[in-house]
């Protein structure tokens, strides 16, 4: 009796335990049941290659925001991977362990203070700055770019922390012997251990700043151009998104969420390299 | 020529630690910013009165009764899918393909952006299921959207319960689900319970989710199918529209005080469990 009780339950959590890679699958079905078909009638040309978006006029070319995210994303990484790193080096390898074990708590806090927050500063504070110093109208893509650097500084610099103090001590102690400095250890020794994790930290980031949403629309300007220079307004894959899924039908709906495949795609690679860094970093141990 | 490594190391001291002090000064400028804007608009009136003219005066007690209401429904949603996983994972497997597609499943849903939750859980369950924006579709969005956290921080505290304690079990003539209830998840409670904080954390910052899933009406919910605003999409439209910056600031305060009140108290459960593991 007992042993087929035993079954049951197992066969009860092995369904509950398909709940997570369902929900995927279940995601990744209706986003691309919507807006996969809807590629395939317009063709990719016409909906990745072209500059041409006007949804009244039946016109669905999403390049310029497939261009600004790429820039903005690359510009957050910018900001945030060497200061993040620089960051999480410092407190881990520099600083004495009682000041670390104030420190990363408080990192890991602020991990948790709302995107729509640092959009908010953005608008604030940082685009004033910007048109009154740089020029242009304040919200831009360099807004955008330094807002998600600092939103994902927490995350990247949390997680490279992890990566420096699962190095071994040893590793550490044995080139401080042979004469190395700090520094010389650390860059020569420890960063080459932990070049795994600091990698996925770096790549979870990044997915961070390509899938932002709400913080981006508040400081990017979102206008539906090609940008040229850093202080131009652009508009990011997530930001039309959720400018325009209030009010859109037909075709309009279907154009957002073939916006929402070409993200979700991105995303899938971005994931898939991070797992596998980290994947690597077990592995090691 | 050679640098000294004196030097490096000296200029390696000063160049990381300017970059960390920045770093650290930016993101606390950040919440001191907010908390000295915002707190003098916090009253209790703020928090008790309802809105009036769309926030522009009044208070934000539906937003504060919304969020609560959406993040606890979306906790009760998540929470036995996760531990139920979790249970799988730690005690009713050996590491195998099935598990390690599992695992590779939470680990990408885990890396969705928000955006593409929202629009899944507009199309599925607003559009499809026809349950129209509300409290349910919100909760079961955001429920997906938590459900890899738990899983992962539940099957980490399970792992953690040595050994022993379920062979003490079994001997005794305890089942395996026997051993389960009664010895692995009392022990692994505390582990879960940082989970569930971690996610409540998430759920009330969370924006693009709830805005296309629980909808944006100002009102105190009667039914899980009612829309609700919270805090977080109150504060987003506040601004977006410009319609107060004064409330604005002020449920900025009243949003990162919660969030950093969750984050604070599972921060302190996971030590003081990492505390008594260790002892």
């Amino acid at each position: 009796m007992k042993q087929i009780g035993d079954k049951i339950v197992k066969l009860g959590l092995m369904a509950i335990a398909v709940s997570a890679i369902g929900s995927l699958l279940l995601i990744a079905l209706f986003i691309f049941k919507e807006g996969v078909p809807f590629m395939a009638r317009l063709g990719l040309d016409d909906f990745l290659a072209s500059s041409d978006w006007r949804p009244e006029k039946g016109h669905y070319g999403i390049f310029p925001m497939i261009v600004a995210s790429l820039w903005v994303t690359f510009g957050a990484m910018l900001i945030g991977a060497p200061l993040g790193i620089a960051g999480a080096v410092f407190l881990s390898e520099f600083v004495p362990n009682s000041v670390m074990r104030v420190v990363k708590p408080t990192i890991e806090l602020l991990v948790g203070i709302p995107s729509v927050v640092y959009g908010f500063i953005g608008v604030i504070v940082l685009a004033p700055w910007i048109r009154l110093h740089l020029g242009g109208a304040g919200l831009s893509m360099l807004t955008a770019s330094v807002i998600l650097g600092i939103m994902i500084l927490p995350t990247v610099m949390s997680i490279s922390i992890d990566a420096f103090t699962s190095v071994p001590n040893s590793y550490r102690d044995g080139a401080l012997a042979l004469g190395a400095t700090r520094w010389q250890a650390t860059h020569m020794v420890v960063l080459k251990a932990a070049r795994s994790g600091i990698v996925a930290g770096t790549i979870l980031g990044m997915g961070r700043a390509v899938g932002e949403t709400m913080a981006v629309i508040m400081v990017s300007g979102n206008a539906v151009k090609t940008p040229h220079s850093a202080l131009d307004s652009v508009r990011t894959l997530t930001a039309n998104i959720a400018l325009e899924m209030g009010y859109a039908t037909g075709m309009h709906r279907e154009a957002l969420f073939a916006t929402g495949v070409v993200l979700f795609i991105v995303i899938m690679i971005l994931n898939a390299i991070a797992i596998t860094a980290m994947k690597k970093r077990f592995a090691k141990k | 020529m050679r640098i000294s490594p004196k030097f490096t190391q000296a200029a390696a001291v000063a160049i990381l630690g300017g970059a960390t002090f920045v770093t650290l000064a930016i993101l606390v400028f950040i919440v001191v910013f907010v908390l000295v804007k915002g707190l003098p608009v916090v009253n209790l009136d703020f928090l008790l009165k309802n809105p009036e003219e769309m926030g522009r005066a009044g208070g934000i007690f539906p937003c504060i009764v919304g969020t609560i209401v959406l993040t606890l429904v979306a906790i009760a949603l998540a929470l036995p899918l996760g531990v139920g996983t979790a249970i799988y994972l730690s005690e009713y497997s050996v590491e195998n393909r099935f598990t390690r597609i599992i695992r590779f499943g939470t680990d990408c849903l885990a890396g969705i952006p928000s955006i593409i939750f929202g629009l899944f859980g507009f199309i599925f369950f607003v559009t499809t299921l026809k349950m129209g924006w509300g409290i349910l579709p919100g909760a079961l969005s955001l429920a997906i959207m938590v459900l890899p956290t738990i899983i992962r921080t539940s099957e980490e505290a399970m792992k953690a319960v040595p050994q022993s304690y379920r062979e003490v079990s079994c001997s005794l003539g305890a089942t395996r689900w026997a051993t389960v209830l009664k010895v692995v998840l009392p022990n692994a409670l505390p582990g879960i319970m940082t989970g569930v904080m971690l996610s409540v954390g998430r759920s009330i910052e969370e924006t693009a989710v709830v805005i296309f899933t629980a909808g944006q009406v100002l009102q105190l919910p009667t039914s899980m199918f009612d829309s609700v605003r919270t805090m977080a999409v109150h504060f987003y439209i506040l601004v977006r529209e410009g319609i107060s910056n004064e409330n604005a600031y002020g449920t900025a305060a009243v949003l990162i005080i919660s969030v950093l009140l969750v984050n604070t108290l599972s921060y302190w459960m996971m030590n003081r469990y990492i505390a008594r593991r260790t002892k």
